[in-house]
């Protein structure tokens, strides 16, 4: 089963690093994985998906690296999650008025226009961008990039850490 | 205060700072700065090994003896790479080590140069942290940190890796430096609400046990194991690592759990209804089948390690935390109670398996056996006090742990977790560093000897006089040569072994050396040792088949253990 992490980190060097060596180790494929920053400096957040397996245990692992500030397993949370690929669609003259159509179905954006492909652009929910890869795979597809899924938990619970870390985090954790 | 300094001569106030009072080491390129500002800082002491791996043992002897940070140093690519393995041993058996390599240049890195390997990259999953260092005002930060990291909380390896401009180049180092990692916060005091539950299951239990560990050894928590003991009645188990956190001779004390455990503890374990693991992570060779283990058991678990808790056991009562404190709360809120009639079972138990297992001796032989030697040293160790045993790995680190009485924390000192083979020479030159007031005791197999044997050279060189070295000589990989005796139809593959005489091996270190070959040779040589004032090192030649009972085959249930080998043996 596909599971979904949230994990909040010092943003340093090797700190990726660190945190796929420990999937790495346990022969656990990683489905997606974001990086990016947050709303504090310092902090980078990565969502990741993973398949199967001991997830609990692997969550606790991560808060043994030093420079990792919080992680929680979101796959049964109330959550946003958001995903954007880039398609280069076989598009010559004729069949661009219907691709055009089915991006604007779908919400998504021509970003470039060559003279036989154009680039769409799509974000949505992972389910949502599959959809739309099915739809526009007849046209050809050239050249496909998809982001990895990014998560956040809906309603006003946040998933922040400062650079001050609770004092019993991973002890809470487990007790709650 | 604010002159200039290089890389090299911080790194060497840095470590001061930190109390370091010895490195061990062997120089190279890459780390030749920091060997140039080592003759200014005299309290500093120096021991050079013979290899990178003896100096990562000796670093980790001199932890385990003292329980302060042992420290390393080695020069990049190979230097550093023959540190891997005793990183791994630290890292296994949670041994507080900073290991410090030189690194090519900055401008070098990952371009191949001379010398360079990846060591951060190689050392990410067998430390608890480990820096790649290029600039040199990081170094008074790198340095406390490292020293924090691997000191606290669960103890572990550090490294640390020093580009070699970074150790050259000038800067005035600001020491007003904190500590400052918002991810690593231990948990010290254990959950209130969890502490109450584990006491209230330990209050109804009938037939309760504690499962004692490294943790306790580290946490300085065994007055506090003691004092639960006895307020509470209830039997105490000590694991590999925890040997000597609770005293063998102790009522309450009834041995070691696992593969080589006593018959009596492991039934104990499997009947038991409660109980209670302090700073122990059921390993594998502690808890046999994992399904089978403890299978009447609620089971409370105080670790300082979030992710040990659950790992391997299903625990009813998880306790994060450092034991002495969580063992002290609740020596204080534990209402007392008495053990009834579970020990006297227990004991009766012991009393049918135990004499067999103890004094196994082939009765078709005049060999020397191991347990003549084991005798003997238990004798020994027992009367003259002030001395610590250093094991190695195999047969002889099992009879060690059976045949021993060990009464105090710190006097047993054995690679559990890696199992590394080669360990207990250069970690006793550890030992024997921090400790100059104590004997410290080798027991190593023959073929452990030879992996790591030179060091005797580091101990010569250094006048170390404190090590006395005993090997078990069966003239095999004795514990595999066992496992094919046993599983694999006395199929000797690869582990018949010759070496060269180890008493001749001795002078030629300029060291006294010993030969015993029958029983009536072992006290008076013990004693010889003993009172030498060199170090030395004692040949027994002993049984080459001897084997380590009871055993429970890899795999199997602890309820089911072999304590005498399935067909007689021939004394051919
Ligand atoms: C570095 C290393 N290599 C291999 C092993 C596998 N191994 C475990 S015990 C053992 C035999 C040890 O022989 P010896 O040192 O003579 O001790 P004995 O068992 O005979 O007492 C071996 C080869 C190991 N533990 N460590
Ligand atoms: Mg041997």
């Amino acid at each position: 089963m596909k599971r979904t992490i949230v994990a909040l980190m010092q943003d340093h060097p090797g700190v990726l690093h660190r945190v796929v060596s420990l999937f790495r180790r346990r022969a656990y494929n990683i489905d997606s994985l974001t990086v990016g920053t947050t709303e504090t400096p310092g902090v980078s957040r990565m969502t990741i998906v993973v398949d199967g397996g001991d997830i609990e245990q692997v969550t606790k692992q991560l808060y043994r690296l030093i420079e990792v500030l919080k992680v929680s397993d979101v796959t049964n949370d109330p959550v946003v999650e958001r995903e954007i690929a880039l398609i280069k669609v076989h598009a010559p003259k004729a069949a661009r008025a219907e691709l055009v159509a089915m991006c604007t179905v779908f919400h998504a954006k021509t970003v470039d226009v060559g003279p036989n492909t154009m680039i769409v652009e799509v974000t949505g929910e992972p389910a949502q961008v599959d959809r739309f890869l099915d739809v526009i795979r007849p046209f050809g597809i050239k050249e496909m990039m998809r982001t990895g899924r990014i998560s956040m938990i809906r309603g006003s619970q946040a998933h922040q850490a400062a650079l001050e870390a609770p004092e019993d985090a991973p002890a809470l954790a487990l007790a709650g | 205060m604010s002159e200039e300094r290089t890389g090299a001569q911080i790194i060497c106030e840095a470590l001061l700072r930190e109390g370091v009072d010895v490195v061990f080491g062997i120089p190279g390129g890459a780390i030749m700065p920091f060997y140039h500002a080592l003759p200014e800082y005299p309290e500093l002491r120096h021991i050079l090994c013979r290899h990178e791996q003896g100096a990562g043992h000796a670093a980790e002897g001199y932890a385990r003896a003292s329980g302060r940070a042992g420290v390393c140093v080695a020069t990049s690519g190979p230097g550093a790479t023959n540190l891997v393995t005793p990183i791994a041993d630290a890292w296994m058996d949670s041994t507080p080590i900073v290991a410090i390599t030189g690194q090519v240049s900055s401008l070098a890195l990952g371009k191949d140069a001379f010398q360079e390997t990846d060591i951060t990259g190689i050392t990410v999953p067998i430390t608890k942290h480990n820096y790649l260092v290029n600039d040199l005002s990081d170094l008074p930060q790198v340095f406390k940190e490292a020293f924090h990291i691997a000191t606290t909380g669960r103890p572990g390896p550090v490294l640390i890796d020093v580009t070699k401009d970074a150790q050259q180049a000038r800067v005035v180092p600001d020491w007003d430096v904190k500590v400052n990692l918002p991810g690593y916060r231990p948990t010290y005091t254990g959950n209130r609400r969890q502490i109450r539950e584990a006491i209230q299951l330990l209050q109804n239990a009938e037939k309760p046990l504690i499962m004692a560990g490294n943790g306790v050894i580290w946490s300085g928590g065994h007055q506090e194991l003691r004092a639960l003991a006895e307020r509470t009645g209830i039997p105490v188990i000590t694991t590999l690592h925890g040997k000597g956190v609770f005293p063998e001779d102790h009522p309450l004390s009834i041995g070691m759990p696992g593969m080589h455990g006593w018959v009596h503890v492991n039934r104990a374990i499997q009947e038991c209804d409660v109980l209670l693991n302090v700073g122990g992570r059921f390993d594998d060779r502690v808890t046999g089948k994992t399904s089978t283990f403890a299978p009447n058991a609620q089971v409370i678990h105080i670790d300082i390690d979030p992710s040990e808790i659950g790992k391997n056991i299903k625990t009813k009562v998880p306790i994060v935390g450092d034991a002495q404190i969580v063992l002290q709360t609740m020596v204080e809120e534990m209402p007392e109670r008495t053990a009834g009639d579970w020990l006297a079972h227990i004991r009766s138990m012991q009393e049918k398996h135990q004499p067999r297992q103890r004094y196994l001796r082939r009765p078709d032989t005049a060999a020397l056996m191991p347990h003549d030697v084991y005798d003997g040293l238990n004798m020994a160790l027992q009367s003259r006090g002030a001395c610590k045993v250093v094991t190695d790995v195999g047969q002889h680190q099992m009879w060690a742990a059976q045949l021993i009485d060990w009464m105090s924390p710190r006097t047993h000192i054995t690679s559990g977790g890696a199992g590394t083979m080669g360990f207990s020479v250069p970690a006793a030159l550890g030992a024997a560093v921090a400790c100059p007031n104590e004997t410290i005791w080798v027991i190593c197999g023959d073929g452990g000897f030879q992996m790591t044997n030179q060091e005797l050279a580091t101990i010569k060189q250094e006048g170390l006089h404190n090590i006395k070295v005993a090997i078990i000589n069966n003239g095999y990989l004795g514990m595999v040569r066992q496992w094919q005796e046993l599983f694999e139809n006395r199929r000797y593959s690869g582990t018949p072994l010759t070496g060269p005489d180890f008493a001749l091996l001795a002078k030629a270190y300029g060291l006294p050396g010993i030969v015993v070959e029958t029983v009536e040779q072992v006290d008076e040589a013990i004693k010889r040792a003993w009172d030498y004032d060199d170090s030395v090192v004692i040949d027994f030649r002993v049984e080459r088949e001897a084997n380590v009972f009871p055993i429970v085959p890899q795999g199997q249930s602890i309820a089911d253990m072999l304590t005498e080998a399935p067909e007689p043996v021939s004394a051919s």
